[in-house]
This record gives structure tokens, sequence and C-alpha cells, in this order.
């Protein structure tokens, strides 16, 4: 097997040498002879019908619409790879570093994990955050969280995402941020948090506490009228 | 905050659900969308050709025309639609530029026409992107320039109070301006051409007697050659002499080329009267004659086209370089390989690589003038090669040299050298401001933000009228950074009040409830910047009391304040308009400042007097000189 493949790569070698020599030899004007074994990676795509996604979501028929609107005329190809979320998450934010949270974002919101969102991925989505009871955004938030999809919110974890948080708000903050203050936001959510002090944090406890939360709760709701 | 990504802002905000379970603190009302009403489609009618786009597109920018309130000016009633007399061709990409948040420029268009639309539009250009702006910036300076040609021919009028120096001047700079300054220029021309001619005819062997030997003509009839450069030679200096009291900066003048010319073509005369008698110096004497060829040089004065040959030179210095550098790369290698092949056969003409050099030079050139030949087989096939590199190498940066002398030579010498250098730095400045702009709008909407939200006295509610409408999406784009600013329990700051404030807590140590007030060299400008950095620095006073967990938010509520740095259209007819701050009424605005004291302050409200104010034993600001400051509590 691997004696044929070699031939056969060699043999390619030979092919592709003899071309160059030709090339050089006879003289050519071509010069993107070599462009033409790429194929075109350009991808097309395009969502289920409006009904369909209305039986889904929480929105109405005008609501998609808008929705869908904005998001073709950002997105012709129909789906949103990692660098444009990216990209349009930073203009959100242009004093900090949106680099790290939209990633996290972008893992939460793929979630057949194939590197680009569809309009049918963050519509869902976004049905669930804005539309969803207190329960569904929670078990978003906990997704969020949980970098490696484990189940558990660890510590590292939760530094991360806060770490990124922060990053958001960039340099020109008051008071001045220090190291100390993001360990010490994380110490006190695993305060509240983590029930069974085992060092890690479960769903369970992480909606318990959540839903005990008179602040949280009230807070989950704000969004509610953002389209 | 582009247009483009209005679309996305629903779902920044519901990500944003992902920092409520992190925050500690309760988060600001999110602004309501009070008219709900649905996205029509507007129909907008520019001389008899129908646009049609949604209502919300137009919104994207609510400082041009067509974003705000001003397009209600050209709504026909009748028909329903907006009409505007302007041109169809440009409007489309005054429309495409909302569409798509990039405003295109069209190379077929004029540039005053098109600036003239924009400008309509309440579009400003800096916002052309990226692909076509360079184009643009061209155009719009050729058409100054052009301007300022047909500006410049009337210039040569004669101003009325010029005084004679400045006459002369302007007589030595433009010879048609007046018959004296023709004729200055013409026999000054004369002499030139009589000084140079004198030069070479100094040198022609001219036999008297004819068994003598042939002696040059000047050595023949030197007195008469000598009385010749004597009177070149003072027409020289006095003209010099004139140009150098004429001058406006003589400094400038002196260092400049055409003087430097003048300077050696006159000195060896000098410098020749002072040492005739030394023997010793007198060839060197004679070498410095040479230097008296340089006096055809100042023809460059009274022709055009020598300076721009000698300016398209310096600004192909690169291509020089680069001819220069390959050509001797080229000669070194050829000379090496030539003087080893051509090291075997006897009675060799190349006996050194240094002695190579000359005929690697004349081959390369294809000059070839054959005092030395290669005589073996291997020399000549490398000779061969030799002189076949050296067309190539001579011919590839040549056309650049001409290609950039015609495009000069067309233009007239008003290529702009730094021109790459401004167009950077220009581009830099602009992603600058608009990053600036964007998040001085931030901070700015931050503290409006609060105004609108909170109950405030009568006296302010004519301010709420005073200040401009943002828009919708500003307003939840705000309400989203206030809410990660609550998350994460730190506050944006403007940034060189951010740095001034931690210089001043790395560099002063406040005592306990006194803010010092006394370094306040540097900062004068808007009140906004005296009144937030005094909040810097009460903040900062008060930190280092650490164990003051008692937090209170103390509104000042002070005189309006001028608006920051934003490339808004209304803002840039504030900056033309009026010069100072807005106003200074009883209205105000309101800042946010959570500091930590450990006294709950007292009432401040006195006006004083234009002097700094003088250090006050609370902690809190103090208010601009001439308004009421009103200090609301709240814990």
């Amino acid at each position: 097997m691997k004696m044929s493949s070699r031939r056969r790569r060699c043999k390619r070698q030979l092919i592709k040498f003899t071309q160059h020599i030709t090339r050089l030899i006879t003289g050519t004007l071509s010069s993107d002879n070599e462009d033409e074994e790429q194929e075109s990676t350009t991808v097309r795509y395009h969502p289920e019908n409006l009904e369909q996604l209305q039986s889904q979501t929480h929105f109405s028929r005008q609501e998609l619409q808008l929705l869908y609107r904005g998001f073709k005329n950002d997105c012709p190809s129909g789906v949103v790879n990692e660098d444009t979320f990216k990209n349009i998450y930073a203009l959100f934010f242009p004093l900090g570093d949106s680099s790290k949270y939209a990633q996290f974002l972008f893992n939460a919101f793929d979630k057949d994990k194939n590197g680009s969102l569809s309009f049918e991925e963050l519509v869902c989505d976004l049905s669930v955050l804005l539309r969803g009871t207190t329960e569904e955004k929670l078990n978003w938030a906990f997704n969020l969280y949980d970098i490696n999809n484990d189940g558990q919110i660890t510590k590292e974890e939760m530094l991360d995402v806060l770490k990124s948080i922060y990053d958001l708000m960039g340099k020109s903050i008051h008071p001045r941020l220090k190291e100390e203050a993001v360990r010490q936001h994380v110490r006190m959510f695993f305060q509240k948090m983590d029930i069974n002090q085992d060092g890690v944090v479960t769903i369970e406890e992480f909606i318990d506490c959540c839903q005990k939360d008179e602040d949280i709760m009230q807070s989950l709701k704000i969004f509610d009228n953002a389209v | 905050m582009a247009a483009g990504v209005a679309a996305w802002l629903p779902f920044a905000r519901a990500a944003a659900i992902g920092w409520m379970p992190v925050a500690n603190l309760p988060m600001p009302v999110a602004p309501t969308n009070k008219n709900k009403h649905q996205d029509e489609i507007i129909i907008l009618n520019v001389s008899g050709r129908r646009f049609q786009t949604w209502r919300n597109t137009l919104d994207r920018y609510p400082d041009t025309l067509l974003g705000s309130s001003e397009k209600e000016f050209f709504f026909n009633e009748e028909t329903r639609e907006y009409f505007f007399d302007r041109d169809p061709d440009v409007f489309r990409s005054i429309l495409n530029f909302y569409r798509t948040g990039k405003l295109h420029y069209p190379r077929y268009e004029c540039i005053s026409a098109y600036d003239e639309e924009l400008s309509f539009f309440g579009i400003i250009p800096e916002i052309i992107s990226d692909c076509c702006y360079e184009e643009y910036k061209d155009r719009k300076r050729e058409n100054i320039e052009r301007l300022m040609d047909d500006l410049e021919d009337k210039k040569d009028s004669k101003l009325p109070n010029m005084t004679f120096r400045e006459t002369m001047w302007r007589a030595f700079e433009n010879p048609h301006t007046s018959t004296m300054a023709l004729v200055f220029y013409y026999v000054t021309g004369f002499f030139i051409a009589i000084s140079v001619t004198t030069n070479v005819i100094e040198t022609v062997p001219c036999s008297s007697m004819p068994n003598q030997r042939d002696v040059p003509c000047g050595e023949r009839y030197t007195e008469a050659f000598f009385c010749m450069d004597t009177a070149c030679v003072m027409i020289f200096t006095v003209e010099y002499l004139m140009r150098l009291f004429a001058a406006p900066s003589r400094y400038r003048f002196m260092r400049s080329v055409m003087s430097i010319i003048d300077v050696v073509a006159i000195l060896p005369y000098y410098i020749g009267l002072v040492m005739t008698n030394n023997e010793d110096v007198s060839g060197a004497f004679v070498t410095l004659r040479v230097f008296r060829v340089f006096r055809i040089f100042k023809f460059s004065r009274h022709s055009q086209g020598l300076r721009i040959l000698g300016y398209t030179l310096k600004s192909c210095a690169s291509e020089l370089g680069f001819l220069l550098f390959s050509l001797t790369m080229a000669i070194i290698i050829f000379a090496t390989v030539m003087f080893y092949a051509e090291k075997g056969s006897s009675s060799t003409k190349f006996t050194s690589i240094p002695a190579s050099f000359w005929y690697t030079i004349v081959t390369m050139t294809t000059l070839g003038y054959g005092d030395m030949v290669p005589k073996t087989i291997a020399g000549k096939i490398f000779g061969s090669i030799c002189s076949l590199s050296g067309v190539l190498v001579i011919a590839l940066p040549v056309p650049v040299i001409v290609s950039n002398f015609s495009r000069i030579y067309h233009q007239n010498q008003r290529a702009d050298k730094r021109r790459a250098q401004k167009v950077q730095k220009a581009r830099l400045a602009r992603m600058r401001i608009s990053k600036s702009g964007s998040s001085s709008a931030v901070l700015h909407s931050k503290r409006n933000g609060l105004n609108q939200s909170l109950e405030l006295t009568g006296s302010l509610e004519e301010d709420q009228q005073l200040k401009k409408t943002t828009s919708l999406l500003e307003s939840q784009h705000h309400h989203l950074l206030h809410c990660l600013e609550k998350t994460t329990n730190h506050e944006f700051v403007d940034e060189r009040l951010y740095e001034q404030g931690y210089l001043q807590t790395a560099l002063q140590n406040f005592p306990s409830q006194s803010p010092s007030l006394s370094s306040e060299e540097g900062i004068t400008g808007t009140c906004c910047s005296r009144r937030t950095k005094k909040n810097i620095q009460a903040l900062s006073a008060t930190h280092s009391h650490t164990h003051n967990l008692q937090e209170l938010s103390a509104l000042h509520i002070q005189c309006g304040e001028q608006h920051p740095l934003n490339t808004s259209r209304s803002s840039l007819n504030l900056m033309s308009d009026e010069s100072g701050s807005l106003n200074c009424k009883s209205s105000g605005l309101v800042t946010t400042a959570i500091i930590s004291i450990p006294t709950p302050p007292s009432n401040n409200s006195r006006a004083s007097p234009d002097a700094p104010p003088p250090p006050n034993p609370d902690a809190p600001p103090l208010p601009n000189p001439g308004t009421d400051v009103v200090k609301i509590s709240a814990l």
C-alpha cells in the first residue's frame, strides 16, 4: 500500500516537474494555472421557510422578516463564521477586546459545532433568550460558562469567562482593573452558587441559586422587548 | 455605531443575558421602544426617478438629512412621497450608503458636483470607504490646485502696499510681472551664456605664429578673458546680493539649491584673486576652475524643463539607487567570473578583478570599446551572458524614471512627494476619529441616559429639549454598555482623564477629606473635562480609604457642556458656528460619580467666581463659575 502511494506521489511530482520545464522553455503568459486546481469554497445556504421558523420560535412573522433582512444584509452567504461574528461583536465594544467573549458566544450559539452559524441557530437561540422562560435562559447561560460542555463549571472556566467579560471593557475604566478583582469576582460567584462546596457548579446548583436571587431574576427580564 | 450592525443589536443584547448571573449589581432599566410602528417602505422621488427603501434603513444615520426629521420639509402631501430636486445618479451612491454602510465615489462623477450633493444630504466626505477614498482625495486635490492656479494668475497683479523689498522679490521670482524684471532676466541669461562660452573657448588651441606650439586661447589672450570673467562674476555677484537682500527669509534662501549653485559658480574667481601668487596652490586653483562649469546650472532658473528634470531625478532616487545597486552587484559578479575565466590565457588584459570592472561596465552598457576582449572560450561565453544581462538590468528601471518624468512634467511640478505619508496619516487619523467618536459618544450618552431616567427638578426640563435626541438604536447600545459596567462593577471613563487620574493617584497623597485641587495645570477646556477631572481627583482621594464601604451616588447638575468630538453633522455645525461651550444656563447635564466618602457631603450650592475654586473639606467637586450646584445624593 505504502509503496504504491509513494510511487504515485513520485509520478505526480515528475509530471509537475516536466510541466514546469516545458513552461519555462516555451514561455507562457497565463500565470494562474495553479489556481484552477482550487475549488471555490463559497457556501450558499438558505434557511427553512418562514412558517417552520415561526413554529419553532416565539417570534411573529414580521419580527422574523426584520431579523432575516438584517442578517442577510450583513452575511449574504447565509452563514456567519467565527471571524465575521467576532468583527461584528467588536463594533459594539469599541473600547475593549471582544474576541474572547465573542468566541465563547459563538460556541454557545453553534449547537451543531460545524464552525458556522446559520440563521436558524441564531434565531432559535434568540427566541430562547428574549422570549423564553427563565429556566431556559439560565440553561443557556450555563452552557455559555461551561466551556468544555461537561456539565460542570470549574473555577478555571469561570475565570476565563469573567476575564473575557472584563476584556470587553477595555483599559479606560475606573477603578483600574487589577488581577485580583477578577479572581475576587470568581470567588464571590462560587461562594454564591456552589452549595455543596465541591469546587464545581453543576447545572442544578446554578439554576437553584439563580432562581432564589431576586436581582438576577429581575435582570433576566430586561431584554424582553428587544426586537 | 456603524449602520450595518444595527440589525445585530438584538443578538448582542440577547447575548448580554450571559452577564446576568455573574453580575452583583442590579441592571439599569432598558430603553423602551415608544413608537412601535411597523416598518414601512418610503418613496424618495429624486428628479423623477423613484427610489424606495425601508424607513429603518434611513434611520440608521440620524444626523443626515434623510435620517432626521429634516426630510419632512420635502414631503409631498398629494403624492405621499419625498421629492428632492437633485441629481438622481449621485443619489444612487448616497442611498447605497444607507443600505450598506459604505459610501462609494463613482469615478465618472465630477468632484465638485459630488461634494455638493454630499453636503446637501448632510454626509461628510470622510466617511467614504477605503476603496474609493484615494481616488476622491486625488481628484479633490487636483481640483483645488487647478483653482489655485487661477487664483495665482490674479495674484500677479500688484498689491498696493508692497515694500521695495517685496517688489524686488516678486520681480525675481516672476520675471513677467514688469519690464524691469524681464530685462534683468534676459541680461542675466545672456551673461550666463557668455560666461559658459568663454570657459569653453578658453581651452581651444589657437596658434598665433605658425612655428610655435599650439597654446589655448586662454593663455594667449589672458587679459581679454580675465576681463570677461571679471565682468560676468561681477554681474553674478550683484545678482546674488540683490536676491539675498530681497529674500523674505534669508536663511531659507541661503539654504536653497539655487543659491548654493550661485555661490559655487562665483567662488572660484574670488579664491583665484586671493591666491594668484602662491605657486603651491596654483595647481589646486586650476582644478577649482572646474567649478566654473556650474554656472551652466544657473540656467535652471530660466528653464523650467531643467528644473523638472532635476526634480524627477530627486523623486526617483529610489529607482536610481536600485539601478545602481543592481549594476554594482552584476559588475562584481561578472568581473570575478571573467577574471578567473581569462586567468589561463597569456598576455591577458584581465590582470585583476578591478581591472575587469572596466570590461564589465563597458559590456553591460553595450558600449563595447574593444580595448579589453576575452580570448578563451569560457571567457567569451561569460562575456556574452554579461552583455545580455546588462541590457536587462539597465532597461528595467528606466521606464519607471521616464514615466515619472512625464507625469511630473504634465503636472508641472505639483505632484506631492509626501502624498503616501499624508494619506496614511490621514487614514489613521480617520480611524482614530471614528473610534474615539464612538467611544466618546458612549460616555456622553451614558451621562445623558442617566439624565433622562432620573427625576430632576423643574428647571431642567428645558435642558432635555436642548439636547439632541439620540436614536433608539443609540440608546439601546448605550444601555448595553451600561449593563456591562454594572456586571463588572467598573466604569468607562475618557482615556485622557483616565491617564491623568492614574498619574495623580501615583504622584499625590491626599489628605483624608480634602482633595487637592492644586494640580489643575494644563486642564483648561470645557466644563466637562474640568468637572470629571475633579471627579477623578475626588475618587482617588477617597480611594485610599478602602475601609469605607458606604457608597454614595452624588449627582451634580451643572451647566451645559460642549459636545465631545464626534463626526456627526450637527456637531460639525456646532464647531463652526459656536466657538465656546454651549451655554451656561441654569439647565445642565448630569454626571454620576460613584465615590466613597466617610461622611455625607454637605450641601454645596454656591456660585464661585472665575478664579479656580479653593479646596474645600468636602470631597465632591466644586461647581463651575456662575452656576448653581445642587447635589442629590442617593444611597
